[in-house]
């Protein structure tokens, strides 16, 4: 192009503690709402109190790797991306850290659950993501049942974009339109798990035993908080696959229960489950945004100072802290939720079990 | 503007630290108004703040046609939705001028669920000399008039006077995401999520519903509006966009909800360049009518696209804006950074498209030699003189001396919100809490 641009003006919004000083000499400035004392930079948000913070916090960053390209640059921390400083954008009015800590503490971040295998580059991802997953499953569609790289990762888009729904519906003002996006990707994730899944013959339990507990805990992590809000609905569809849950395994020794039952049960009943399962969750989230049910929003504001989650609770282990015979949903519902009203057929027990193995790995 | 300069770099030296970026300073919208003499920009914290352009003067040529504050004014407040116990932002989304039909000037301004009109008048005389009240305006003792005076007008110093006119609440239950004033100057549209309402400028109590993409089981919800806009010749066409990467245009003329489009504006997806990623990357997050009115230009997020309105099936254009960031989606997904919403641009006589980038950058497109450009918005590129230098992003293979790689590009600058004068090349374009005006000098006029 032939043109040459140069700088006319470069302005720089100032704080608002100032009066705003750019006003020409000649010219005054009639605020027509009347200025209003502002808080200063720094100070959260004047009805903090009731507005739930985007909280990722719970969640453990195990992974280093995972990064954005980007953050690799030579200048220090927060003004590179990576993981934090995206969240910090949207932490109102004040800065804040990259965070690199891998404790439960907590911090602000934004982080993967952690289950993703340690030698998994980001870059490899993106370029398994682009290059067409499934038709690399297709093709290798009969080797053996040992997990292909590309079910690993997409169980890793799986289980972030979980996430983020989470996170997305627990924020005060959810975009609508992310929400969507983020859960038209799940469906698709799904919809492809379940046809890969419906080639391959249900793995026997020691084979096949990492990435069904991945599946377990991502079952168990989206179930449970979105059942909580919209139970009734959950009556109607998906109850099929839960009373097939604990008839698939019958002869399993019991002490490989715990492990193999939840896990070829997963496995088997995937296609049914997990259509079901995260068609159900999916459509809470939606209700919920949409309608701000009484007791939904009780149960985003009931506690704000306490666990934010079902997802916090599993991962701190504070699920059996207080069972409640029947209702082992109770324990990992929000303080000031009110109990679904529909129980649900689910052996509870199956699940104690299930949470107990995540706290304990 | 030099003494202001001055002042800040004085006071203000904290914020030279990058970093540190009040949230509630971020610039949302930017806007040039019809005749390009005024600049709106909203900010996250709700304040509007309007530039006026310097008329030329022979005595210091150099300050021909620079931009200087001409009032600012706090627009929308927080609010509390106390039946929903939401917090509504005060953030500023879009701004929207009014045609100017007086000596004062209108615009709208929205942040997620109010719409405001603003009329921004200038007061420069006033009147003196009244007979009851003094210079003070206390009421003068009657003994002491001996005399008979007529008030006259006498000049004052400038002052800008802002006032809300309108406020156009409740209207929608879903957070707006634009506005668009019809042609006919009489009414406007604003868009949420899933709806599209139609308001008479000077009604405020209630609007029409022309389109509503709800689906009666919220379960089923796929699709959601992102950007809408009227045509800027027939006042009854518009056109629409959605997360799905499709454009609807409606006509108002043929039902009174415009649920059924007219024309479907839809590129069929490439099996080639299929991933997880494939619709939200083709989300469309800005629709602009070109001047003319023939063209549409939409932004998802790679590229930008130029569509015929006489042709559906495809757009007539399309350039990559970061076609290396292909690779990356993965993290950009995780970042979030892949929900980022860029707008676009056309300039003048629709000749020149302009978007926004990552690291500050924004590109320009010229449509009729097919050369683009990337420019880089940064307090050392916008010194008062000093011609921009172009920029490139290098993806490997040959690497020149100020190229950047793409793994060192700062994906927490970002070039959102650009806006182009209506005439001029002039550029106005918003980075975090900074704006930046850049003009071409060697071509003033529009080519």
């Amino acid at each position: 192009m032939e043109t040459r641009w140069e700088g006319l003006l470069r302005r720089e919004v100032v704080p608002r503690r100032e009066a705003p000083t750019g006003l020409l000499p000649g010219a005054s400035a009639q605020v027509g709402a009347g200025p209003s004392p502002r808080r200063p930079p720094g100070s959260p948000r004047g009805l903090g109190a009731t507005r739930v913070k985007l909280h990722p916090t719970r969640i453990c960053r195990t992974s280093p790797q995972v990064r954005v390209p980007g953050a690799v640059g030579e200048q220090s921390g927060p003004s590179r991306l990576s993981l934090g400083p995206c969240a910090a954008l949207r932490t109102p009015a004040h800065r804040v850290p990259c965070p690199r800590q891998t404790s439960l503490e907590e911090h602000e971040g934004y982080c993967l659950i952690g289950f993703l295998p340690a030698p998994l580059r980001v870059q490899d991802t993106d370029a398994m993501f682009a290059r067409g997953l499934k038709r690399k499953c297709a093709d290798s569609e009969d080797s053996p049942p040992a997990p292909p790289a590309c079910s690993l990762q997409r169980q890793s888009l799986l289980d972030m974009s979980l996430v983020k729904l989470q996170l997305c519906h627990m924020l005060a003002e959810p975009n609508l339109c992310r929400s969507v996006l983020i859960a038209n990707t799940v469906r698709q994730l799904q919809e492809e798990m379940s046809q890969d899944s419906a080639w391959q013959v249900p793995a026997p339990a020691s084979a096949g035993r990492g990435p069904l507990e991945r599946l377990v805990s991502t079952e168990i992590l989206c179930r449970t908080p979105w059942e909580q809000q919209g139970g009734h609905s959950a009556a109607d569809s998906g109850g099929s696959p839960a009373p097939d849950l604990l008839s698939e395994p019958p002869g399993a020794p019991s002490a490989q229960a715990p492990r193999g039952a939840p896990g070829c049960a997963w496995e088997a009943a995937s296609p049914r489950e997990s259509r079901g399962g995260f068609q159900r969750s999916l459509d809470q989230i939606f209700e919920t945004l949409d309608s701000k049910a009484p007791r939904a929003a009780e149960g985003l504001f009931a506690d704000v100072d306490g666990p934010y989650y079902d997802l916090d609770a599993v991962l701190t282990g504070m699920v059996g802290a207080k069972s409640v015979p029947g209702d082992g949903f109770e324990t990992l519902a929000p303080t000031g939720a009110p109990p679904p009203g529909v129980s649900y057929k689910r052996d509870l027990g199956e699940l104690d079990h299930v949470v107990e193995i995540l706290v304990e790995t | 503007m030099g003494e202001d300069t001055d002042t800040r770099k004085i006071n203000h030296s904290f914020l030279r630290d990058h970093s540190y970026v009040t949230e509630a300073d971020v610039i949302s919208t930017v806007e040039f108004n019809h005749t390009g003499e005024l600049l709106a920009t909203g900010d996250k914290g709700g304040r509007v703040v309007i530039f006026q352009r310097e008329p030329e003067s022979k005595n210091a040529p150099h300050s021909q046609g620079e931009y200087d504050v001409y009032s600012t004014f706090q627009s929308h407040e927080p609010e509390f939705d106390y039946l929903k116990s939401l917090e509504i932002e005060e953030k500023i989304n879009k701004i929207k001028w009014l045609p100017q039909q007086n000596a004062a000037h209108s615009l709208l301004s929205t942040n997620d669920k109010t719409i405001k009109l603003w009329k921004i008048t200038e007061r420069d005389k006033r009147p003196e000399g009244y007979n009851l009240k003094d210079e003070e305006g206390k009421l003068k003792d009657l003994s002491t008039v001996t005399s008979l005076q007529v008030p006259v007008l006498k000049p004052m110093d400038l002052m800008v006077e802002v006032s809300p006119r309108r406020v156009f609440a409740n209207g929608h239950t879903y957070h707006i995401n634009s506005i668009s004033v019809n042609s006919d100057c009489e009414t406007y549209m604003s868009a949420d999520d899933l709806r599209i309402n139609l308001w008479h400028l000077a009604i405020t109590d209630r609007s029409f519903n022309i389109v509503d993409i709800k689906p009666a089981n919220m379960e089923d919800l796929t699709e959601v509006i992102t950007a809408s806009e009227f045509h800027p010749h027939h006042c009854n066409l518009f056109v629409y966009s959605s997360s799905k990467g499709s454009l609807r245009l409606c006509d108002m003329r043929a039902a009174a909800l415009c649920d059924k489009h007219s024309k479907l504006f839809e590129e069929p997806e490439d099996p080639s360049n299929r991933s997880f990623f494939s619709e939200i990357i083709s989300s469309v997050s800005d629709v602009k009518f070109s001047h003319s009115g023939r063209y549409m230009l939409t932004r998802d997020y790679l590229t930008v696209k130029v569509w015929d309105l006489n042709m559906e099936a495809r757009p007539i254009e399309t350039y990559q804006v970061h076609d290396y960031l292909r690779s990356k989606l993965c993290s950009l997904y995780e970042n979030d950074c892949i929900f980022d919403k860029f707008e676009c641009a056309w300039n003048g006589s629709d000749s020149v498209i302009m978007t926004g980038a990552y690291n500050n950058f924004f590109r320009m497109f010229d449509r009729n030699t097919k050369r683009d450009v990337t420019l880089e918005a940064s307090r050392e590129s916008s010194k008062p003189r000093a011609v921009l230098k172009p920029r490139r992003v290098c993806v490997g293979g040959k690497r020149r001396r100020d190229d950047i790689s793409v793994d060192s590009l700062d994906f927490t600058r970002k070039i959102l919100h650009t806006a182009w004068h209506p005439a001029e090349n002039i550029i106005a374009v918003a980075a975090a809490n900074n704006l930046y005006i850049f003009q071409d000098k060697v071509n003033s006029e529009t080519h």
